[in-house]
């Protein structure tokens, strides 16, 4: 470290001032939409069209109280809600155990098996016969679309598998010779052990569900399962009539009433989607390092 | 008499159990089957008149009509064709940016700043398009914030609003990829400079080489097996764009440039409702590809000495 500083010249000198300039550039490219879409959502209309930049003018909650009050939002977040958990859960049990019997030298036809799973993940039947074949197992317009069709993931196992074939065999050898079957092997040895692995699928899976919408889109109709992605996209398609419907609900009220634009029910709802993720995002992000490095050691 | 039995039984435990471990994977290999591998039988639809609300096998029987409509649909398909190699195109001429941009993060050895700066870059990948797409009329709309500024600076631009553009709209979207995509896809690169000898930094350094020259010299070529990797890949994908942005951004005046394979076949399909020719256009798409992927994967093995995949 010291002997780099002795010979620094000054155009390296310069060039470390231009290389933090240039990562402050993009940081700050990367985040000023988010940053934007969020204080011109507390700005009022009046504020918005008249230009916020940096902090928030004029600040009112008021198009945050009215898209709460139009009551969809809060199911559609219950619905997400219910398949980032279930889908997420039911996608780690089954691909890791999967990927854990996987890992047995000792199985039937194992090497056929994987080959088969892996090459889903080339072979694409296409939009159509995605969609002709979940509406003739009855999945259109059932929850279970959202499981199911995801449970077994190929990229997950390729993860698990790696990770697990890593792991130093004498404990499973001597959980084997104190009688532990499969599952209590499974259970008790290779799930504590691989949790940082299971922590980085199952990170990857519930951003994958939270962002879900064509399973939503093309195959669900019912209100009642209608996800924050689909509201999202819903709203964002009729800001102009909603910002009215909402206006419209508190006549003779001037001043609020120029606080509801359009702009700021989209980036309302804009920020009540991501939020989730933000708020998660930070703390996991270190999970999200690790999983991609495994699939390049894959690759 | 005694030894023989025994032997033959641990034998046949141990076979035993390598089809108790087939029998439980079974469950598994199903749920794949059904979800990745029925769809492949919906295929045959692209070799009848596809009639909503009949089996399959009433359905008249029609040979390669379906396949026929590419060749009257000849100038669709090129244009959709053009869209869809630009975007691949472009997008390969960005592979190095990630590249580029991890170097650059691995170069400053603030750890609290890098951490910092890799945190923020990497959000955007975990948004929906959707998300991306309100982020970006946020901004770029005719409403949006840099018509609002140019307004206020009396500014004039040429086109007006880039998201109704024809003539911005791979550049627009290439952008737009790249932001999403930059901070994660630097994390593999980040990977890979750890993994380079520390020995070869060293000795750049008792040689008295420059930072450039050491990136030149040191760093770069120890990253190229992994950019070869993920150019390869590319390459495989170069008809899959993905629906999700094209999609979401797509708009009447920018239809003519926007539409790539994939919303061709979403088009098609789900908007004009003919399922037949969809599923022609889907399944040559796949087998394209997985040909692409064959290919790749045979210059792979001949230049790195092991196939990709």
């Amino acid at each position: 470290m010291s002997a780099v500083r002795i010979k620094s010249s000054p155009q390296e000198a310069l060039l470390r001032v231009v290389n933090i300039g240039l990562l402050c550039l993009i940081t700050l490219l990367c985040t000023y939409p988010f940053y934007y879409v969020v204080i011109g959502s507390v700005s009022s209309g009046d504020a918005l069209a008249d230009g916020v930049f940096l902090l928030p003018r004029q600040i009112t909650f008021y198009t945050y109280n009215r898209v709460f009050a139009k009551g969809d939002i809060g199911h559609a977040f219950l619905v997400s809600a219910a398949r980032v958990v279930s889908g997420t859960s039911v996608c780690l049990l089954c691909s890791s155990f999967f990927a854990y019997l996987m890992t047995k030298r000792e199985m039937v036809g194992r090497r056929i098996v994987y080959r088969i799973v892996i090459s889903t993940m080339y072979i694409h039947a296409g939009l159509i016969p995605w969609y002709l074949t979940m509406k003739m197992y009855g999945l259109k317009n059932h929850f279970l679309l959202y499981i199911l069709p995801g449970a077994v993931s190929a990229y997950y196992i390729i993860l698990m598998k790696t990770f697990i074939e890593q792991l130093p065999a004498s404990m499973e050898e001597s959980a084997a010779l104190d009688g532990a079957g499969i599952f209590r092997t499974f259970w008790y040895i290779i799930l504590p052990l691989s949790k940082p692995i299971i922590a980085t699928i199952a990170v990857y899976c519930a951003v994958g569900q939270w962002n879900a919408w064509a399973d939503n889109y093309f195959l669900v109709t019912d209100p009642r399962l209608q996800t924050v992605q689909l509201i999202l996209y819903n709203y964002l398609r009729q800001a102009e009539q909603l910002a009215s419907s909402m206006r419209s609900g508190m006549l003779g009220n001037s001043v609020l009433e120029n606080a509801i634009s359009p702009t700021g029910v989209r980036m309302a709802i804009t920020v009540i989607t991501v939020i989730p993720i933000m708020c998660v995002y930070p703390f996991l992000q270190k999970y999200f390092a690790k999983g991609i490095m495994m699939g390049a050691v894959k690759g | 008499m005694n030894g023989k039995p025994v032997r033959k039984c641990r034998l046949n435990g141990k076979k035993i159990r390598g089809y108790e471990y087939l029998l439980l994977s079974i469950p598994f290999l199903l749920l794949v089957i059904a979800f990745a591998y029925v769809p492949l039988f919906s295929w045959l639809y692209a070799f009848v008149h596809y009639q909503i609300g009949h089996r399959l096998s009433d359905m008249p029987f029609v040979g390669l009509a379906n396949f026929a409509k590419l060749l009257r649909q000849r100038k669709e398909i090129a244009r959709v064709l053009r869209n869809t190699l630009a975007m691949s195109f472009l997008n390969i001429i960005c592979t190095p940016l990630p590249m580029i941009f991890a170097i650059m993060l691995n170069e400053t050895r603030r750890v609290k700043f890098r951490k910092f700066v890799q945190t923020m870059t990497t959000l955007p990948n975990f948004i929906s398009w959707f998300v991306v797409f309100e982020l970006a009329s946020a901004l770029f709309a005719s409403n949006g914030l840099l018509p609002l500024l140019e307004g206020k600076m009396g500014i004039v631009r040429e086109g007006g609003n880039i998201m109704g553009n024809n003539d911005m709209v791979w550049i627009f979207q290439l952008l737009l990829g790249i932001w999403k995509g930059l901070g994660w896809q630097a994390i593999i690169y980040l990977a890979a400079i750890a993994g380079i000898n520390e020995e070869l930094f060293d000795a750049a350094r008792v040689d008295g080489a420059s930072k450039l020259q050491t990136i030149r010299h040191v760093t770069v070529p120890g990253l190229m097996p992994t950019y070869m990797v993920l150019l390869l890949l590319q390459v495989a994908n170069l008809l899959n764009n993905g629906l999700d942005q094209y999609f979401v951004f797509y708009n009447p005046s920018v239809s003519d440039r926007i539409e790539v394979l994939d919303y061709y076949v979403y088009k098609v399909g789900i908007l004009v409702n003919d399922y037949s020719f969809s599923i022609v256009i889907g399944m040559l798409k796949t087998v394209i590809s997985v040909i692409l992927l064959f290919t790749v994967n045979g210059i792979s093995r001949r230049l790195r000495g092991e196939p990709l995949v």
